[in-house]
């Protein structure tokens, strides 16, 4: 069957929307509808994709007005009309490509990696984690920094500043891991002003995330963990 | 033109595992190297996040060096260098441990030991792993770790062009920023090239969209050799239709293959190792058993079964959580319930840019590590889990060696001449050209032909079609239009580049696997079905020239291991 695809281009002055019409099986996802565009109708569709399995997060896109990873996206469970825009919350640099410099920038800012007193470069040794230690924070590792969820953060809309699900919940799936010792300067990081407080709580994050991660338990329980430190600064 | 030009004392090229693992290195080495790192995709969207079963490393009781270097030599068919291989295994456990203490959430013990499994090909359970998501979580946490040195400065979005290459040294080369459309000249002492291999030259691949063999194809036009391009492995499961892959885990953790009457075949190809014997004898196992008729008849043409459901849910969800859910959302199939449709896919590129041990080319200063690199520790056919082995073992070499040769050396300058030169082949010559020819019809007849002529089972007459075929499409692209003639994020003009590329590498590897007159590993000639020591235990290297590749070949270095009968 054919379904029309609606898309927001850009081309760095003006945006527009342009109408395709594909032939579509089923099985088929929004990212080969997009790469059919590309090599048959436009070639000057411009758009990110790589791995198309769901693990590298390049392609995610608004499709019918809901943030999604267009390789993992079923043309046919959508329907027969889409329309497809790029991410809120990002600039648009041209057609569905938006600038992705400040989110990653964001998530580097909470010092996203293991912090331990006796890192040892050249002879390093095996750090003992049971499983279950292990599973009080793996679900947090598998943010594939899409950006879906900072996409739909109403705090994020408001202030471009705002550290947004992602990277707090990088930070708290460090602090959540036994072999951490970077806790503290962590929890400093993501309680300053355009931190943790900032959240509004409105779980949107949770309810589009790909991967099932839940952010906005994540931000929950820093801002727990940050308001003992400051309770306990105070009797200090 | 002047702020088009910056300087590095390392520039490293391609963001994958070892790219990344390279970048590490050499920061540990000085903090005084500045140190760029530039890639066609956010380091976190590379290929090698793609890489699920696990790396290979000797860690307990019971495994040894020699065990496992012996089952790469054996895998290999031989044409690993076996010095290579020797040093590669040594140097493992310690990769593996660093990850450990840089955050990687491996899979545990109950004691909370580093865990292992099963692994096709190798006689000990040495695969360590994070669940079926190794490689995504490997290159997250070398990521992570890097944003630790301020001295590595990232070059995200930037496509290679060219390499300015004089008097057998490496001067710098040039990148487009996708951003801007901008090309930008990287002035550096020592260049590393870590872009991956050559997957998307066929068409039913696990490969990511991005990787098109740009590093190989630039080293190949500068004058740099490319050793054994033509061993190409087809991994046994690849999803049916997309080509997604199903990793060998799901064998090591017990699935068996069935074809249509629900035998486990494998009993008549390698009764021992049965589907863990390595990937080129069940890829050519299952390809038999479709070929004779005994594949599972779909609308996207016959499929093996992989079939996990006796491995249970509680196992599956803790050992193949994405692949219950990659086969549930890719083909509506839970493999709790029901088998899983797979067939043979192009996986890994064997062969790559020419380099030693040190990971250094023929070039001064011109370094090559992880599959764009060919050392060789795989020789004609690799094992399931030491790719992203050979990432983090050799991408650290070429880091240190490039380190060292950039503290001993100083910048050569690149005269405005040479940027100049390539602005205008880049923006006169390629975008600002008109023809009739389009590079996306190019790139579906490169695809099929290579599906067609270069797969599992080769033969003389196919393979010479495909070098015609290969030449016509070359001829077809001096024609190509890029529609897209903006500048900012020109993906149109980008693909093109993409597609000359592997027009290149795809001539090196038809000719190559039609010169080989023999069998070894992944390359398998219908015609010529026998391992041929006496002609053919050599290396194959492959030079580029206007009028196509010029062949060469030299010695496999042996140190412990005669050739013998390979048997599973």
């Amino acid at each position: 069957m054919d379904v029309e695809f609606k898309i927001k281009r850009f081309d760095g002055e003006k945006s527009y929307w342009q109408t395709f019409n594909i032939p579509v099986k089923k099985g088929m996802t929004v990212l080969e509808g997009l790469y059919y565009i590309k090599e048959n109708l436009d070639g000057s569709l411009a758009f990110r994709a790589s791995c198309r399995m769901a693990i590298c997060g390049s392609c995610a896109v608004k499709i019918n007005g809901k943030p999604r990873l267009a390789c993992e996206t079923q043309i046919l469970e959508i329907g027969n009309k889409l329309e497809i825009e790029p991410l809120d919350n990002f600039r648009v640099i041209k057609d569905l490509v938006t600038d992705f410099e400040g989110f990653f920038a964001k998530h580097e800012a909470v010092k996203p990696y293991l912090i331990r007193k006796d890192d040892n470069y050249e002879e390093p040794v095996e750090l003992i984690q049971s499983p279950k230690e292990l599973y009080t924070y793996y679900d947090f590792t598998l943010c594939v920094k899409c950006g879906i969820c900072y996409s739909v953060c109403p705090a994020a809309a408001t202030r471009d500043d705002y550290l947004g699900p992602a990277a707090i919940t990088a930070a708290y799936r460090f602090n959540a891991d036994s072999r951490d010792e970077g806790e503290k300067t962590r929890l400093a990081l993501v309680c300053g002003d355009n931190g943790v407080w900032r959240c509004h709580f409105a779980a949107e994050c949770s309810e589009v995330c790909p991967k099932q991660i839940d952010p906005a338990k994540a931000v929950q329980k820093m801002r727990f963990k940050a308001a003992i430190e400051t309770i306990k600064s105070i009797f200090r | 033109m002047i702020d088009m030009r910056v300087q590095h004392d390392i520039v490293i090229v391609g963001a994958g595992l070892a790219g990344m693992r390279a970048a590490i290195a050499a920061a540990e080495k000085s903090k005084k190297l500045s140190i760029a790192l530039v890639s066609k995709t956010y380091p976190i969207r590379c290929h090698s996040v793609c890489a699920e079963g696990g790396t290979a490393a000797v860690m307990r009781e019971g495994d040894s060096f020699d065990l496992h270097a012996w089952d790469t030599v054996k895998g290999a068919d031989f044409l690993a260098d076996q010095d290579a291989v020797e040093f590669f295994v040594k140097e493992m456990p310690k990769e593996i441990l660093r990850l450990d203490n840089w955050g990687c959430p491996w899979s545990r013990t109950e004691d909370g030991l580093i865990a292992q499994r099963a692994f096709g090909g190798h006689s000990f359970n040495r695969t360590i792993f994070a669940a079926d998501r190794t490689g995504f979580h490997e290159v997250h946490t070398l990521y992570e770790r890097m944003l630790m040195y301020p001295n590595v400065i990232r070059y995200d979005e930037y496509f290679l062009t060219s390499l300015i290459i004089e008097d057998g040294r490496i001067k710098g080369l040039t990148a487009i920023e996708l951003k801007t459309g901008d090309l930008i000249l990287f002035e550096a002492k020592a260049v590393i090239l870590a872009t991956g291999g050559a997957g998307r030259l066929y068409g039913f691949t696990t490969y990511s969209h991005t990787v098109t063999g740009d590093g190989l194809a630039v080293a190949y036009r500068a004058g740099v050799p490319l050793k054994d391009m033509e061993f190409f492995q087809f991994h046994p499961t690849g999803l049916v239709p997309s080509g997604i892959l199903m990793t060998e885990a799901c064998r090591g953790e017990g699935g068996y293959l069935r074809n249509k009457d629900g035998e486990r075949f494998m009993e008549k190809y390698a009764p021992e190792k049965m589907e863990l014997a390595p990937r080129d004898v069940v890829a050519r196992a299952m390809w038999k058993e479709i070929i004779e008729g005994r594949g599972i008849e779909s609308e996207h043409g016959p499929y093996i079964a992989l079939d996990l459901t006796h491995l249970g849910e509680e196992k599956i969800n803790e050992r193949l959580p994405l692949i219950r859910d990659a086969a549930i959302k890719f083909v509506g199939i839970d493999p709790v319930e029901e088998p899983i449709p797979v067939r043979p896919v192009a996986h890994y590129t064997m062969g790559g840019i020419h380099t030693n041990v040190n990971c250094e080319t023929p070039i001064k200063g011109l370094y090559a590590a992880g599959e764009a690199g060919c050392v060789s520790i795989h020789g004609a056919n690799r094992l399931g889990s030491n790719s992203t082995a050979e990432c983090l073992v050799f991408g650290r070499v070429a880091g240190e060696k490039a380190a060292e040769y950039a503290l001993s050396v100083d910048y050569s300058h690149i005269p405005n001449e040479a940027y100049k030169a390539e602005e205008s082949r880049i923006f006169d010559e390629i975008l600002g050209k008109s023809g009739d020819e389009n590079p996306y019809q190019i790139k579906k007849e490169l695809n099929e032909t290579m599906d067609k002529n270069l797969w599992i089972f080769r033969i003389e007459d196919e393979l010479k079609e495909a070098v015609k075929k290969i030449k016509e499409l070359k001829e077809k692209f001096n024609n190509v239009e890029i529609v897209d003639k903006t500048k900012g994020f020109n993906t149109d003009l980008i693909y093109t580049f993409e597609v000359g590329y592997m027009l290149d590498l795809a001539e090196v590897v038809a000719i190559g696997a039609l010169k080989r007159q023999e069998s070894r590993g992944a390359h398998y000639r219908l015609d010529y079905p026998k391992r041929d020591d006496e002609n053919w235990l050599k290396h194959t290297l492959a030079y580029y020239t206007p009028e196509g590749p010029r062949f060469e070949y030299i010695p496999v270095t042996i140190t412990k291991w005669e050739p013998v009968e390979r048997k599973y």
